[in-house]
């Protein structure tokens, strides 16, 4: 066994030690951890689940087919110029997305319960890994959606540049709430019986099956609050191209998604302190 | 910021942990804490007594320096706080006053397998656990050969460890952990993990690395392992330190005090004595069967266990029955008095009455026991205690023929052994050349 390095950084363990936000270094020195838990997660995922990576696709292609029957056909519900699945389909990439990791990260502090009584790393690479490892569907969501719209033969634009930074921005909302939940998770573990009502709330209270036009325009900015309304007019606008481009309610989802992440980072950083003691 | 040998490589100043009651039993539901918060008024009173009450310091004022490269071993009852001393250490908790500074990395042997998933075949989890443990990817696949040749588990490498033994499992994990390269190393009673020849390894591997010039925290019930490995020793009781200095002095005052505070107890009062409407505990006492609750136990002392006890309702028809627990928690025997003569399967009237157990010599192993208590009526449990007393047994150095390691098994009994000579080699050889 070699020598331990020479050089010693000294760490002071005191109450209330953490003061900033993200302890950045400390992140990038367990950037490895942050890389093996999402691929954990990943194929622990794919392993136990029968359907395994078809699970990714038949969960928005399933909503979209019920989706289209009732809201499209049934309702009527305009799709703006749209073919109605692919209009459905476009939103509900982001939104499988979005409810998974939500649901996923909510549950990762808990279900890490062993790792976190016995080992010290960042905590907050739990919650991160299992909003990255939710990624992997998105881009298997993604074929999908490139055969759907050939077959109806929807264009993109140019707008789809930016779906680079839509889905940056749709994990990191998907963060923002998961920082909240899995933080409140240790200490309510009722938290995650309401979990899944939360989310089905959550759903309709978003534009997947809807087009945000549909809501009165001064109600606009408020309808914004809501990041999820940010994340789907986004995708939408990218990917569809002939919609009107986001306007003020995509600025105010992206300040909601930046007020809910700091606020999340810090909720998240208080309550970190006491993970072990109550896990 | 010191760097070279002979500085100090962790410094414990005035560390305290609290606890709030509840806050490590249980969680709070967020139903309560809305419904609570409807009914105003009678937050406020509950939360002044509940700081009142029941608050808990699972640690206090310790203070403590290790110098860089020392092995330093924490000895002290459970629940004395060595736990969370070292949870503090590791950062996993964080302490409520007091500080600690640690120079350079910290690596845990805590409860060894943590962390592996059992879906993943074990070249996955070394690598999984390697990171959770900090290590660098590279770190990890420079030593990948070493860990699993150490683990002995080469031929299963790529099988999901839900099909390895426990066993398996422990080694594989002690090796991911044993190979961290890190400045100071915390380990917490992974002594129980394996068998023999796996103890040794471990053993030597902590060797190397005081001797390599890491700092080694070590914590144990394992009094001859402290000793073999330690220099010196600090006793934790009651969330403080009691003492700190040699290891022979440290684990001599250990052993000696600590366990005789549960060698004898007694409640001479009827009504807060431990119990309930039907049986209640008047003294328990474990002793030498020719001497008094103060003297030492070694494995070749006879051992009596006495329970005095009050039968509160007339004509019950009751049995005790006694379970002994070592260091690990294995249940070494189960005892019940279905062979007493006298009393065995009378109903007995209201009364007080004394129950003793005798456990031969050369039975027990050296270590510690808990034993637990249990009034049964019938086939039912109407009382039980745990941990009415707790007894060491020592070590007796004439008993080990030279042999210093820990002496393997539950129980350490002398059993008669004959050797007999089959063929005399001498004989047969002289045979063949004729």
């Amino acid at each position: 066994m070699s020598s331990p390095p020479l050089v010693r950084p000294l760490t002071v363990i005191r109450p209330r030690g953490a003061r900033t936000l993200v302890g950045w270094a400390e992140l990038w020195a367990y950037r490895d951890l942050v890389y093996f838990l999402t691929w954990r997660d990943i194929k622990v995922r794919y392993k136990q689940t029968a359907l395994g990576a078809a699970w990714a696709v038949l969960q928005p292609v399933l909503t979209m087919v019920v989706f289209s029957i009732f809201f499209g056909r049934l309702a009527g519900v305009p799709s703006e110029g749209v073919p109605y699945p692919v209009f459905a389909y476009t939103a509900l990439v982001p939104w499988t997305f979005f409810a998974n990791a939500v649901t996923q990260a909510s549950n990762s502090l808990v279900a890490q319960e062993a790792m976190l009584t016995k080992v010290y790393f960042p905590r907050l690479i739990v919650p991160l890994a299992a909003v990255l490892a939710g990624l992997v569907d998105v881009s298997i969501a993604f074929v999908v959606l490139v055969g759907l719209m050939l077959a109806y033969g929807t264009v993109p634009t140019v707008a789809i540049l930016a779906l680079p930074l839509l889905v940056v921005f749709a994990a990191i909302t998907a963060l923002a709430v998961g920082l909240w939940l899995s933080a409140l998770n240790v200490r309510y573990r009722d938290v995650r019986y309401t979990l899944p009502f939360i989310v089905q709330l959550w759903l309709f209270a978003s534009p997947v099956a809807y087009p945000s036009s549909l809501v009165p325009e001064a109600w606009r900015p408020l309808y914004g609050v809501n990041p999820m309304v940010g994340v789907v007019d986004g995708f939408r606008w990218a990917l569809l191209g002939g919609t009107e481009s986001p306007g003020s309610a995509f600025l105010v989802s992206v300040a909601a998604v930046v007020a809910l992440l700091v606020g999340g980072l810090a909720y998240f950083r208080r309550m970190e302190r006491s993970f072990a003691d109550a896990v | 910021m010191p760097s070279s040998g002979g500085s100090v490589a962790l410094r414990v100043n005035g560390l305290g942990k609290r606890y709030e009651l509840g806050e490590r039993e249980s969680y709070v539901a967020l139903r309560d804490v809305i419904s609570r918060a409807v009914k105003r008024p009678l937050v406020r009173s509950r939360r002044r007594r509940a700081v009142g009450d029941s608050v808990f310091w699972a640690l206090r004022d310790v203070s403590f320096e290790v110098p860089h490269g020392e092995a330093l071993a924490i000895v002290g009852r459970n629940g004395a706080g060595k736990s969370t001393l070292l949870k503090i250490l590791t950062r996993i908790t964080e302490p409520t006053e007091g500080e600690a500074v640690v120079a350079g990395r910290v690596g845990a042997l805590l409860e060894v397998g943590t962390g592996f998933h059992p879906e993943l075949t074990g070249r996955e989890n070394v690598t999984l656990n390697g990171a959770i443990l900090g290590m660098r990817r590279q770190e990890i696949q420079a030593k990948f050969d070493e860990i699993v040749d150490f683990a002995g588990v080469e031929r299963f490498v790529d099988t999901p460890v839900k099909r390895y033994s426990s066993g398996m499992r422990a080694r594989l994990a002690f090796a991911v952990a044993a190979f961290l390269e890190t400045d100071i190393l915390v380990v917490d009673e992974v002594l129980a993990v394996g068998d023999a020849e796996f103890q040794k390894k471990c053993m030597g591997k902590m060797g190397d690395a005081a001797d390599g010039g890491r700092t080694v925290l070590f914590v144990s019930h394992n009094m001859t392992a402290v000793e073999s490995l330690c220099k010196r020793a600090v006793w934790l009781d009651g969330g403080r330190v009691v003492a700190d200095g040699p290891t022979p002095d440290v684990v001599g005052r250990y052993l000696s005090t600590s366990f005789s505070a549960l060698s004898e107890r007694s409640w001479p009062e009827l009504e807060s004595a431990p119990g309930n409407d039907a049986v209640r505990v008047r003294r328990a006492a474990v002793r030498p069967e020719y001497g008094s609750p103060s003297d030492p136990i070694d494995v070749r002392t006879p051992v009596a266990l006495e329970f005095e006890y009050w039968n509160l309702r007339p004509n019950a028809l009751l049995n005790l029955s006694v379970h002994i627990y070592n260091a690990q928690g294995v249940l070494v025997f189960n005892a019940l008095p279905y062979l007493e003569k006298v009393w065995q399967g009378r109903p007995f009237p209201r009364g007080l009455y004394r129950d003793t157990c005798h456990i031969p010599g050369d039975l027990l192993n050296d270590g510690t026991y808990r034993v637990e208590l249990m009034v049964v009526e019938g086939s039912r449990a109407i009382y039980k205690q745990d941990e009415i007393l707790v007894f060491e047994v020592r070590d007796d150095p004439h008993s080990r023929d030279g042999w210093f390691g820990s002496w393997e098994g539950a129980v350490r009994p002398q059993l008669s052994w004959e050797t007999e000579q089959l063929v005399d080699e001498n004989v047969t050889v002289g045979l063949h050349v004729d």
